[in-house]
């Protein structure tokens, strides 16, 4: 669906209109990302982040199947062949740090994208299911970020493998024989490896897959906007292409020129100098963590210390990260206020800020060794997570008094009311 | 005309309470469907199990006669580390003197030892919270608050019997099936 006053898409060469009679392929990404598609004339830059979502995806997979073309997933030859890519193959060094930093650069962009949305009230109606297919990518993300850097068969890549998979123990009665089965063993070994590759390789796609969904969910109510005020008339909205194509593209510049910056100059700062170790099964590194962008969830895993009635430590550890990602399924239904944008929500966007230093904290957790006042700090910081969301967030829907909205995007943007 | 007739008649005839002949034929054919994706399904999933080759765990045999009374070491099973350790008397008394109740897995060090090797503590050097390798075995380790191990992930605390005593880990360090062959050899799995 679209607004009614959405331009027509019209081929002036016989060869499009040859091929939009015919299939109408041409017709449909007009009407997606062309100049069929209205889009409300205020997005800020806070709007860039879903395209740079989609440009770091093609990234990883473009990046991605040439670093396979030079792989091998076997526990005698991974290190080395990662070796023989950063120093034999020709350029090999370039793809596989764009293949490493893009994977934190996805999730960095994934990470405004969301927060975005978690400001501006975009999970709201008519947007639910834009926000629970967003949650399902986010997931998606997760596993294969996890999967890819068990792939160098470094020190971190085994032990990330052997922690994470035995959150899977965890669960009563069937938890080890499923770990068993995940991993085809009873440790990480060659099993694993391979099953992890050829997942590593498909989830990418199935992530594309569900962005068309996320995107075609998107366009039945279209795009959101920092006022969260609906769109009224055609003077609320502009044509996507020229407006946002030039303003997802300057965009677009920015994050290459950072994306590369740290790609040349500083290709390892975000990952860990003990992954350049070869695995070694007998010997856990003294200090053992996640890539950057699992760090608060880590910190919520180990949170959980002592037993709760009768549910040990453990389980209640990896229940509690599950569930910190679970939580954001039932967001729209927790956030009963009507008024989307946290602009007209002065009780609300102090929390939402103490909700990001909460996250920072979190991950400050997850890096640091799991000892002392970390521990401490790690355990009310969870419960804070917890406490946004089930509590905070519905009392503050219920007495906060938003401010007053204006009528229209465009009198939110020139200053008087829309011209009839 | 006739013959729409004699169709509808086929398949709308009730035999009372408004079932039809044709919903029969509806649920036999979706069970079998079903049925038969199940049969597919269970290959497909089963191929993820350990293979036979994984399966065939060799045992192994570990000399100790070089392990001195408060040594350890650490040796590799079915791809999993095993730590091996001679007690000292003050170690087995110590493990001796907890009362069974406090601890969260109730297990004392006869029930983790051979009778009359109790001196010989075998376990997985796999913590039973998310599996790393705990410290303790090697010389100048850590041996964590109860003089065992200490796993530094995410700080569980074993004590000289291999039990879980402080941190997240829900059980004690597993204790292989073992036997000694002689005084000096022991033969894992
Ligand atoms: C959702 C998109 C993707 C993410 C987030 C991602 C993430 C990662 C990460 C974090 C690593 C480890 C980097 C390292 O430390 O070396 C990795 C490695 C790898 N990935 Fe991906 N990846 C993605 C898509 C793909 C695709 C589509 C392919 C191939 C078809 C692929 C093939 C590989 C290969 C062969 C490696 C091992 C080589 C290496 O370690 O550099 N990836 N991936
Ligand atoms: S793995 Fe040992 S404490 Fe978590």
């Amino acid at each position: 669906m679209s607004f009614p006053w959405a331009n027509e898409y019209k081929p002036q060469h016989p060869l499009m209109q040859w091929v939009d009679e015919r299939l109408p392929l041409p017709r449909f990404v007009y009407n997606a990302i062309g100049g069929g598609y209205p889009v409300p004339r205020n997005l800020n830059y806070w709007w860039n982040f879903g395209v740079l979502s989609g440009v770091a995806l093609v990234i990883q997979i473009v990046t991605g199947i040439i670093l396979a073309m030079h792989y091998y997933a076997s526990v005698g030859g991974a290190f080395e062949s990662v070796e023989h890519i950063m120093r034999d193959v020709n350029g090999g060094w370039f793809l596989r740090y764009a293949h490493m930093n893009g994977a934190s650069f996805f999730f960095i962009v994934v990470y405004l994208h969301i927060f975005r949305g978690l400001y501006y009230g975009s999970y709201k109606a008519p947007r639910e299911m834009v926000w629970l297919l967003g949650v399902v990518i986010f997931l998606l993300m997760m596993a294969t970020a996890f999967m890819g850097y068990v792939l160098p068969w470094g020190q971190m890549s085994f032990w990330g493998a052997q922690v994470i998979t035995s959150f899977f123990s965890a669960i009563p009665v069937v938890g080890e024989p499923l770990r068993q089965w995940l991993l085809g063993g009873f440790a990480p070994d060659q099993a694993a490896l391979n099953r992890f590759f050829s997942l590593h390789y498909l989830l990418p796609f199935v992530i594309a897959a569900v962005i068309i969904l996320h995107v075609w969910a998107l366009h039945i109510p279209g795009s959101s906007n920092p006022t969260g005020v609906s769109v009224k008339s055609e003077q609320d909205t502009v044509p996507f292409h020229p407006y946002y194509t030039a303003k997802d593209g300057f965009g677009l510049g920015l994050f290459l020129i950072l994306f590369v910056i740290l790609t040349f100059f500083a290709p390892n700062l975000l990952g860990h100098p003990d992954n350049y170790i070869p695995a070694n099964p007998l010997s856990t590194p003294a200090h053992i963590v996640p890539e950057w962008y699992f760090w608060p969830f880590y910190a919520i895993l180990r949170a959980f210390t002592v037993d709760f009635l009768f549910i040990p430590a453990k389980l209640l550890g990896v229940l509690a990260m599950f569930g910190s990602i679970a939580l954001l399924f039932f967001l729209p239904w927790l956030d009963t206020s009507p008024v989307r944008s946290g602009n007209y929500r002065p009780l609300f966007r102090k929390f939402f800020w103490v909700l990001l230093i909460d996250i920072a904290i979190l991950g400050y957790c997850g890096v640091m060794p799991a000892e002392g006042p970390y521990i401490l700090l790690g355990q009310i910081a969870s419960a804070y997570y917890f406490a946004h969301f089930l509590i905070i967030l519905p009392i503050v829907s219920r007495i906060e008094k938003p401010l007053a909205l204006p009528n229209s995007i465009t009198e939110a943007v020139t200053g008087k009311a829309a011209a009839a | 005309m006739t013959t729409v007739e004699q169709v509808e008649s086929m398949t709308e005839a009730t035999e009372g309470e408004g079932v039809r002949r044709r919903d029969f034929i509806h649920i036999a054919a979706t069970s079998w469907a079903g049925i038969g994706a199940v049969a597919v399904a269970l290959p497909l999933v089963n191929q993820m199990s350990p293979s036979a080759d994984v399966l065939a765990l060799a045992s192994i045999e570990v000399d100790i006669s070089s392990i001195d009374e408060g040594q350890a070491i650490k040796t590799s099973w079915r791809k999993q580390p095993v730590f091996i350790r001679n007690l000292t008397k003050a170690e087995i008394a110590a493990a001796n003197k907890v009362a069974l109740g406090t601890l969260r897995d109730p297990q004392a060090l006869a029930d983790r030892t051979k009778t009359g090797k109790e001196n010989w503590l075998i376990t997985l050097g796999v913590c039973t919270h998310l599996g790393c390798v705990p410290l303790g075995a090697a010389a100048g380790e850590v041996k964590g608050e109860f003089g065992g191990y200490f796993c530094p992930c995410h700080g569980s605390h074993y004590d000289t019997a291999g039990r879980i005593r402080k941190g997240p880990a829900p059980l004690n360090l597993a204790v292989p099936e073992y036997e000694f062959l002689s005084d000096t050899v022991v033969k894992i799995g």
